[in-house]
């Protein structure tokens, strides 16, 4: 068993707010030079630039979670993490069911583009992604959950898009994989002023919208080798695998 | 003014708690985040939101408020309905925006 270091929160140029230097390419070589080895990629509200990141990760040698950072009808900022780019394709297709279009303002909100691994501009997108969808976080978790995927609600500290601040405290009943905290707090403060969460696995990372932020926070998981289920194994401290931080 | 009087005064529908609307209302609070109801709301406090996850009902309890009015005709989770009739928080309804009741009831409620 060897430990990995991962950065599961990442945006690219896709996102409004992603700096336009943060194109697949260069989130590669910007993981590979900080020593990522586990990279997941989650834009606001959509997978497609997930299909790039895995190409350039097997070349790099980098293993890329192709997933996507979820806006739900509350408001609730949550990752989500599919085993493969099939799999991330179908879940597409809900997140394309249930987002409302709202054309984005590229001035206010920042340019939505999809690149190629030549950093061309290929396509850009013109409903706003950052918008909630229509459906609340537990169909969207069911929808995670049919298609096998990793479901983590992202920066529960923080005050905005957190399902603490939107829902006051987390449903008991929720079936996630783990929980984040933001880079700007750390596990172990977090873990000191909230006992109640002692038997959650919590993960950080960078949430990085510029290259430089890239591996500012990450989680290490003990595993055999990067897949899929492995990281699904060590979220749920399952058979000697394991998440910790530091 | 107790709940059952505002209901009347301002033609709310009742979607549970119809059991429960005899307690005095002390004042309304208008929020989406949970997190902000459970710093501000008042005891006694009518709680105006969009907001129909079940949480809102333990929200409520917990701040021990009157009940809560769901804007623009918003249907509640079936878990919110149920959880309504356990904790005695009446869930009502209106057709309203948040602006449009909040400002009907204003005329009501003494400040």
């Amino acid at each position: 068993m060897k430990k990995f270091r991962a950065d599961l929160h990442v945006h690219s140029v896709l996102s409004p707010c992603g700096d336009l230097d943060m194109s697949p390419t260069r989130i590669i070589r910007e993981a590979r030079e900080k020593n990522i080895d586990i990279l997941g990629i989650s834009d606001h509200n959509s997978t497609l630039h997930c299909r790039l990141m895995l190409e350039l990760g097997k070349e790099a040698g980098i293993f890329v979670l192709p997933g996507v950072e979820i806006n739900t009808k509350e408001e609730i900022h949550c990752l989500a993490f599919f085993e493969n780019a099939d799999i991330t394709d179908e879940f597409q297709k809900f997140l394309d069911m249930q987002l409302l279009f709202i054309p984005n303002r590229k001035e206010v909100f920042g340019e939505q583009l999809v690149v190629n691994r030549t950093e061309s501009i290929i396509r850009e997108i013109d409903g706003l992604l950052t918008v909630g969808l229509n459906t609340g976080i537990y169909i969207v978790l069911k929808e995670v959950k049919r298609l096998g995927g990793i479901f983590i609600p992202a920066h529960i500290d923080r005050p905005h898009n957190s399902i603490i601040s939107q829902l006051g405290f987390i449903p008991p009943d929720l079936q996630f994989d783990a929980l984040e905290i933001s880079a700007r707090n750390s596990v172990m403060n977090f873990r000191k002023s909230h006992p109640e969460f002692e038997n959650l696995t919590l993960i950080t990372n960078s949430d990085a919208h510029h290259p430089d932020f890239i591996g500012r926070a990450t989680t290490n998981f003990r595993i055999e080798s990067p897949s899929f289920k492995e990281i699904l194994m060590a979220l749920h401290n399952q058979l000697h695998r394991k998440t910790f931080i530091g | 003014m107790t709940v059952k009087e505002i209901v009347k005064k301002l033609d709310l529908k009742v979607l549970a708690g119809n059991d429960f609307l005899e307690r005095e209302v002390t004042g309304a609070y208008c929020s989406d985040l949970l997190s902000d109801v459970m710093g501000n709301a008042l005891e006694g406090n009518l709680w105006i939101t969009l907001q129909v996850h079940k949480n809102i009902i333990a929200v409520a309890t917990l701040k021990e408020l009157a009940g809560i009015i769901l804007v623009k005709g918003l249907k509640p989770e079936a878990e919110t309905l149920e959880l309504s009739e356990i904790e005695r928080i009446p869930v009502l309804s209106t057709s309203d925006s948040a602006f449009s009741v909040a400002g009907k009831l204003y005329q009501f409620i003494e400040k």
